[in-house]
């Protein structure tokens, strides 16, 4: 591994909010250590551009260890990076070589509107969320631990769907720019497990709703989605979904479908 | 019945009639290419032209041809809407092109769909519309000796206009007279342009189905890991190798044989 500080230069898309359309402006990055993740590269950039009295780039971040799904970033042609399975703050610059170019653009997709350069309004999956994805849980007495019994590899499943950190890197990745891979995976985690059984025929309709309302594409089973999914949430989830949303509106009880009374 | 509406009104309703007319139009395949090996047989067009016989006047079969029309149809609408919605969901593009690890034919469906769409309007009107509307294909006339089960094919001329078919027997030798759709199939690929076209559409057909077949289990929601390995197998072998195949060595066949005439 090289130690040596690295030369980059950059591309990267500014746009000043929602309604301007945006363009490309290079920036060199210099000095840039390859212990450095790209947002601290990212960081460096913009403690030059306000020395220099320039707006710095607008980018969102949180956590920086892999965990909130805040940073985005379309990074050379492939969301989050080159690498597989990380977020863009896991993503480190040695990844890079000393004299690259490195295109950073934001996640494109109608239902993720630019909010300023990088950053863009992830809310439609907040949405999403909140229009089936959680369950009812009586009050009343504390119920012994364990008592629900649930087969190892069935929660591992659902654990697994339930790591989808809701990034958007599968939107982004998308040809379709579709969000079924997060749809389903929080249609998954909650269907598979006895908890989410009561709104389990409600749930997938009302959410697939809302995922159809925010202006999403449609799946095409490509599997962009699956290969850059930081968390390796797998295509699976959306054969569950479909399997799920079919049950329900074509064999199911009609009361089952009323969720949120909205039909 | 707004119930239903609002099913396929939804993106996964309108996978789930992609997916469903697919499926159909792949079993399609098997039944014609299983057909159509029939000109692989060197009698002079007899079992083929019995067999296009058979197709077109049998009611069944009528009312399946007509289904399938209209799944073709459906199949190809539902893609333009969906593609049109799903362009309409990244209005901006990315400057650098995906390099995110995906087939080349699941993100081609929609060129490889157009190629097989203006393939299905020119082979249909070449063989099905000028074999059912047109009058410009000859008749033959099949004599099997019953005792030898020798045949000999001849012109035959009919003495009325509206002359379909006929099969009778005299003194131990059968006698069918029918359409001669094997001549045609035999003119138009004499054709080189016209073989390489057919070539290229049934590449098409192999690349379309390598991605289709599987991904409409998957729409479905049908996919485990007892059965993902066998829906592969046939999805790969069978719809992308041995069908594409078998259809593209028709057109080559008949094409050398012309040049030996």
């Amino acid at each position: 591994m090289s130690h040596e500080n690295m030369n980059l230069t950059l591309k990267v898309w500014r746009q000043k909010n929602t309604q301007t359309s945006g363009k490309f402006v290079t920036y060199k990055a210099e000095g840039i250590s390859p212990d450095m993740s790209f947002l601290e590269m990212l960081d460096v950039v913009n403690e030059s551009l306000i020395k220099k009295q320039e707006d710095p780039i607008h980018f969102d971040h949180d956590c920086r260890e892999g965990i909130c799904g805040s940073c985005s970033l379309y990074i050379n042609g492939r969301p989050h990076g080159p690498k597989r399975a990380i977020t863009t703050c896991q993503l480190h610059m040695r990844s890079f070589n000393d004299g690259e170019t490195v295109t950073i653009e934001p996640w494109r997709s109608t239902a993720f509107p630019v909010i300023k350069d990088l950053a863009t309004d992830r809310s439609a999956f907040d949405r999403i969320q909140q229009a089936g994805g959680f369950i009812s849980v009586n009050t009343g007495g504390v119920p012994d631990a364990n008592s629900t019994p649930i087969p190892k590899v069935v929660a591992d499943e659902a654990f697994n769907s339930a790591t989808c950190i809701g990034c958007g890197a599968c939107v982004a990745a998308c040809k379709n720019a579709s969000a079924m891979l997060f749809t389903s995976a929080k249609i998954t985690q909650l269907g598979l497990l006895p908890q989410g059984q009561p709104e389990r025929w409600s749930r997938v309709q009302a959410m697939v709703r809302q995922m159809d309302e925010e202006g999403f594409g449609n799946c095409t089973n490509t599997g962009a989605c699956e290969a850059e999914c930081p968390k390796e949430i797998t295509l699976m989830n959306i054969s569950r979904m479909n399997n799920d949303f079919f049950s329900a509106k074509l064999f199911r009880e009609e009361h089952t479908h009323d969720h949120s009374g909205n039909g | 019945m707004s119930e239903f509406k609002q099913t396929f009104n939804s993106s996964l309703g309108k996978k789930l009639i992609m997916a469903l007319t697919g499926l159909f139009l792949c079993t399609f395949l098997i039944v014609h290419v299983g057909g159509n090996l029939l000109l692989f047989k060197h009698d002079d067009g007899f079992a083929f032209n019995s067999y296009a016989n058979f197709l077109t006047h049998f009611p069944p079969i009528e009312v399946i041809a007509y289904l399938l029309y209209f799944f073709i149809i459906l199949h190809s609408v539902y893609a333009l809407v969906l593609t049109i919605k799903n362009r309409r969901a990244r209005p901006v593009g990315y400057a650098v092109t995906t390099k995110s690890p995906t087939s080349w034919s699941s993100k081609n469906m929609g060129l490889l769909g157009s190629i097989l769409l203006l393939f299905i309007v020119i082979h249909m009107g070449d063989f099905w519309f000028t074999y059912k509307y047109k009058d410009i294909l000859p008749f033959k006339e099949y004599r099997t000796n019953l005792a030898t089960n020798q045949t000999t094919a001849s012109e035959y001329k009919p003495e009325v206009p509206t002359f379909e078919r006929s099969i009778s027997t005299e003194n131990n030798v059968e006698i069918v007279r029918v359409k001669d759709l094997h001549s045609r199939i035999q003119w138009s690929f004499s054709h080189l342009w016209y073989v390489v076209f057919y070539v290229i559409a049934m590449v098409a057909v192999s690349f379309h189905l390598l991605h289709g077949f599987q991904s409409a289990f998957k729409t479905l929601g049908w996919v485990h890991k007892k059965y993902d390995g066998i829906v592969s197998f046939i999805g790969t072998w069978l719809f992308a190798v041995i069908i594409p195949l078998l259809f593209a060595l028709m057109p080559i066949i008949y094409y050398f044989q012309s040049l030996n005439k």
